[in-house]
C-alpha cells in the first residue's frame, strides 16, 4: 500500500543529502579528470527495421555533465535514440560513443549507464535497498561498498526512511526516486532518462521536476539524456533540447535560444506552442532587427537567421510576448477580434482573429476581461518575436 | 440471482436456497464419491465385510508395494524435475529470445497437452525402440548385431516420454508467466550491468515462480498416476502404484488388494494437491502483500 508523504518529509537531513552528493560528486569527478572528453556521442547514426527507417542519421554530441533533452512527437525516434545509447537497439548505420570509447558493438551490461524508465521498472520481489543494490551486485562490488553506497543513493534522493519498503509499498513519486537512486549507485558515466515523470500526476511531476533540476545541480559531473515529449521538463532541465521529427533531429541548440529564436516552423510550434503568421521580410534594420509586412501592417521583429530581403517568412510571437495596447503607441501593433476567452486561474488566455489567422495570448488575470467578438489590439517588444524561415534549414542549427 | 428468479415471480413456488447445490452434488456423489466409498470399503473391510487393517499392513509392507511405490515416486520426481527444465529452457526461449514463428512454436507445443499420452510412447517405440529408426541406423552404419541404444524398455524410456508429454503443462503457466515480466525490468536490469543469466536468476525466475510451483505440481499429480505411458512402454521391472493396481485388480482379481493400493495413491495424489494449493496460495498472498 503506497503511504502518502509530504515533500519535506521526503528529503532527507540537508546534512546527509549533501554528504551523500558530495560522495558521489568526489567519485564521479575522476571521469572528467585530466581533460577526458566523456559524454554522448551519436555520428551518423541510423536505425531502420525491416524497410522502416526510425532514426535517419542522427549526429549530435552530448557534452560532459549536460542535460540533452530530445522533444519530439510519439514516433519521431527520440526514444529510438536513447535506446541506441543503451544498446537495446543496434544501429543500422553510425556510430555511438560514450565517454571516449565506442559503444556500438558493445553489450548493454558493460556500458556503463545508468537508465530510469517512464514505469520505474522497479523489480517487485526486491526491497527499495535490494533495488538499489542490484547493479553494485551484477558488477561484483563488495558488499562493504554496496552496504555504504545504498543509504548513499537512497538518502541523495531522500528515499533512505524507505529502505525496507517494497515496490508496491511506495508512491509512484517514490518509486521514481527509488528508480534513480538506482541508476546512479553504478555510478553511470551517463544517465539516460526515457519519460521518467510520465507516469506521475501533474503536482508530483513538478515536484519531482525540481528535485531532478536540484539532483543535476549536486552532480554536475554527470551526462544525462533526457527523453521525453512535455516541453516544460525539457525546458526546465536541459541546457540543450534537441527537437525531433520522423526520425530525424529537426533542431538542435541551447534552450533559451532554442525557444527564443526556433529556427523552423515545426520547433517553434513544438516548443512553445508560438503563433506564426506569414510574413514578407522588408528590410534590416538597426540592432539585428528587420521590418516585415504583415498584412497592411509593417512589423519589426528580430532576424537571427540572417533572412533576406523579400523573403517569404513567419512571425513567431509567444504568447505570453503579446500585451494588451496601452495608450496611443502605433508600432508593432496587431488588431483582431475576440473569439474566446478563458480564466485559467493564474493566468487569462484570450483567442484572436487577426486577419483571418488564430493569434493566442496569455497574461495575467484582468480585471475586466474583453468579451468574446470585440475588437483588441495588440503590441509587442520586437526584441521578443523573430522571424523563422518557412523551409526548414538544411541542418540543424545550434 | 437464482434464490431473485424464483421469489420475485409472485404464485411460483418458493424453493429452499440450498436446493441448487443438489444437482451437482448427486451427480458427484453418483460419479465420484460414491465408486471412491466403495474402493475405501473394499480396502478396509474386504471381501468378509469385517474391518480389519491387518491386509492392509501386509499389502502396505510387501516388497512389492514399496517396489511400486518407490518407481512411482522416482519416476515422477525425475519426470516432473525434468519437465520443470525442459519447459523453463523453451518458455524462456520462446518468450525472450526474439525469433521468426516463436508463436508457431508455442501452440504446436500446446497441441501436446491435446494427445493421448500413449501416442508418445509409441512414437518412441518407432524412434528409440529395438528395431527403431535411430538404433536400426546405428546397427547398419557401424555394423552391429544387437540395438546399441537400449534406454527405451526401462525407467529411463518412462521418464523420457514423460517429461515429453507433460512439459507443454509447465510451459504454458510459464508463458503466461513471462509475457507479464516488464521488459523493461530486463533492460533496466541489462543496463545496470546484469549479464543474462543473473537477469534470468533473479529478475524472471522470481517472476515466474508460482507458475513454476503451479505447472510443476501438476506435473507431478499427472505423473504420480501416470498408466498409459507405462503400460505402452512395458519397462521391465518397472512397475508403479497405477500399474500394480491394473495388476491386481484386471489381471488377479484381488480387488482388496487393488482398492488398498488405490487409497494409497488417492491419497499420495491427495497430499500433492494440498501441498500444491498451500504453495500456490503462499506465494499469491505473498506478492499482493498479504501473507
Amino acid at each position: 500500500m503506497a503511504t502518502p508523504v509530504s515533500s519535506q518529509a521526503l528529503r532527507a537531513d540537508d546534512a546527509s543529502v549533501s554528504e551523500a552528493r558530495s560522495a558521489f560528486s568526489a567519485a564521479a569527478a575522476p571521469l572528467l579528470a585530466g581533460g577526458r572528453v566523456r559524454g554522448i556521442g551519436f555520428k551518423d547514426v541510423t536505425v531502420a527495421y525491416g524497410g522502416l527507417v526510425v532514426l535517419a542519421s542522427l549526429t549530435l554530441d552530448v557534452r560532459p555533465g549536460e542535460i540533452v533533452a530530445l522533444i519530439g512527437p510519439s514516433g519521431s525516434g527520440k526514444t529510438t535514440a536513447l535506446r541506441a545509447v543503451a544498446g537495446f537497439v543496434r544501429p543500422t548505420r553510425g556510430r555511438i560513443t560514450i565517454g571516449d570509447r565506442d559503444v556500438t558493438d558493445v553489450a548493454p551490461y558493460a556500458r556503463n549507464i545508468g537508465m530510469v524508465v517512464q514505469n520505474y521498472a522497479l523489480f517487485p520481489h526486491m526491497r527499495a535497498e535490494e533495488n538499489v543494490a542490484f547493479g553494485l551486485r551484477a558488477r561484483g562490488v563488495s558488499h562493504a561498498v554496496v552496504r555504504e553506497r545504498v543509504p548513499e543513493c537512497l538518502r541523495l534522493v531522500g528515499m533512505e526512511a524507505y529502505a525496507k519498503r517494497f515496490p508496491r509499498e511506495l508512491s509512484g513519486g517514490q518509486q521514481q526516486r527509488v528508480a534513480i537512486a538506482r541508476a546512479l549507485a553504478i555510478r553511470p558515466q551517463v544517465l539516460l532518462l526515457d519519460e521518467p515523470l510520465s507516469a506521475l500526476d501533474a503536482q508530483i511531476r513538478r515536484s519531482m521536476l525540481d528535485e531532478l533540476a536540484k539532483l543535476h545541480r549536486d552532480l554536475p559531473s554527470l551526462t544525462v539524456l533526457y527523453v521525453t515529449h512535455d516541453q516544460t521538463e525539457a525546458l526546465t532541465l536541459a541546457d540543450h533540447i534537441g527537437i525531433m521529427r520522423d526520425g530525424k533531429l529537426v533542431a538542435f541548440g541551447a534552450s533559451r535560444t532554442l525557444y527564443r529564436h526556433p529556427p523552423n516552423r515545426f520547433s517553434a510550434e513544438f516548443l512553445g506552442r508560438a503563433n506564426l503568421l506569414p510574413v514578407t521580410s522588408l528590410e534590416p534594420k538597426a540592432g539585428g532587427l528587420a521590418q516585415v509586412r504583415f498584412g497592411e501592417a509593417v512589423l519589426a521583429a528580430t532576424n537571427p537567421h540572417g533572412l533576406p530581403q523579400g523573403s517569404q517568412c513567419l512571425l513567431c510571437v509567444r504568447p505570453h510576448d503579446l500585451r494588451l495596447r496601452e495608450g496611443e503607441g502605433t508600432h508593432n501593433i496587431l488588431a483582431g477580434i475576440v473569439e474566446s476567452v478563458q480564466w485559467q486561474g493564474d493566468l487569462h488566455a484570450i483567442a484572436l482573429n487577426v486577419q483571418g489567422h488564430k493569434l493566442r495570448l496569455t497574461c495575467a488575470p484582468l480585471g475586466a476581461p474583453p468579451e468574446a467578438g470585440t475588437p483588441l489590439a495588440l503590441a509587442f517588444d520586437p526584441h521578443d518575436v523573430t522571424l523563422v524561415p518557412e523551409t526548414p534549414p538544411e541542418k540543424p542549427g545550434g | 440471482m437464482a434464490d431473485l428468479a424464483v421469489t420475485s415471480s409472485p404464485g411460483s413456488v418458493r424453493l429452499p436456497p440450498g436446493i441448487w447445490a443438489v444437482p451437482p452434488l448427486l451427480v458427484l456423489g453418483a460419479l465420484f464419491f460414491y465408486p471412491l466409498s466403495l474402493i475405501l470399503r473394499q480396502a478396509l473391510f474386504g471381501d468378509e465385510g469385517a474391518f480389519s487393517l491387518a491386509h492392509f499392513g501386509e499389502v502396505v509392507g510387501s516388497r512389492l508395494f514399496l517396489d511400486g511405490l518407490y518407481h512411482t515416486l522416482v519416476i515422477a520426481v525425475s519426470a516432473t524435475a525434468g519437465c520443470l527444465l525442459l519447459g523453463f529452457v523453451l518458455s524462456l526461449v520462446i518468450a525472450f529470445v526474439p525469433f521468426p514463428g516463436a508463436k508457431l512454436v508455442g501452440r504446436l507445443i500446446d497441441t501436446f497437452i491435446a494427445l493421448p499420452t500413449f501416442l508418445v510412447a509409441l512414437a518412441f517405440t518407432f524412434i528409440y525402440g529395438s528395431s527403431g529408426l535411430l538404433n536400426e541406423s546405428l546397427m547398419r552404419l557401424l555394423d552391429l548385431s544387437l540395438p546399441p541404444v537400449d534406454f527405451l524398455y526401462s525407467q529411463w524410456g518412462v521418464i523420457l516420454s514423460e517429461i515429453t508429454v507433460y512439459t507443454p503443462f509447465v510451459m504454458r503457466p510459464l508463458l503466461a508467466a513471462f509475457s507479464l515480466v516488464e521488459a523493461s525490468q530486463i533492460e533496466v536490469a541489462s543496463s545496470l550491468g546484469a549479464k543474462p543469466m543473473r537477469i534470468v536468476r533473479q529478475i524472471i525466475l522470481p517472476a515466474a515462480l508460482p507458475a513454476l510451483i503451479a505447472g510443476g505440481s501438476l506435473c507431478l499429480l499427472l505423473t504420480v498416476n501416470e498408466f498409459g505411458i507405462v503400460l505402452f512402454i512395458g519397462a521391465k521391472d518397472v512397475i508403479t502404484l497405477p500399474l500394480l493396481i491394473y495388476d491386481k485388480a484386471i489381471q488377479e482379481f484381488d480387488y482388496t488388494t487393488a482398492c488398498i493400493i488405490a487409497v494409497v495413491n488417492v491419497a499420495l495424489s491427495l497430499g500433492l494437491y494440498s501441498l500444491y494449493r498451500v504453495a500456490v496460495a503462499h506465494l499469491a498472498g505473498s506478492r499482493a502483500g498479504l501473507v
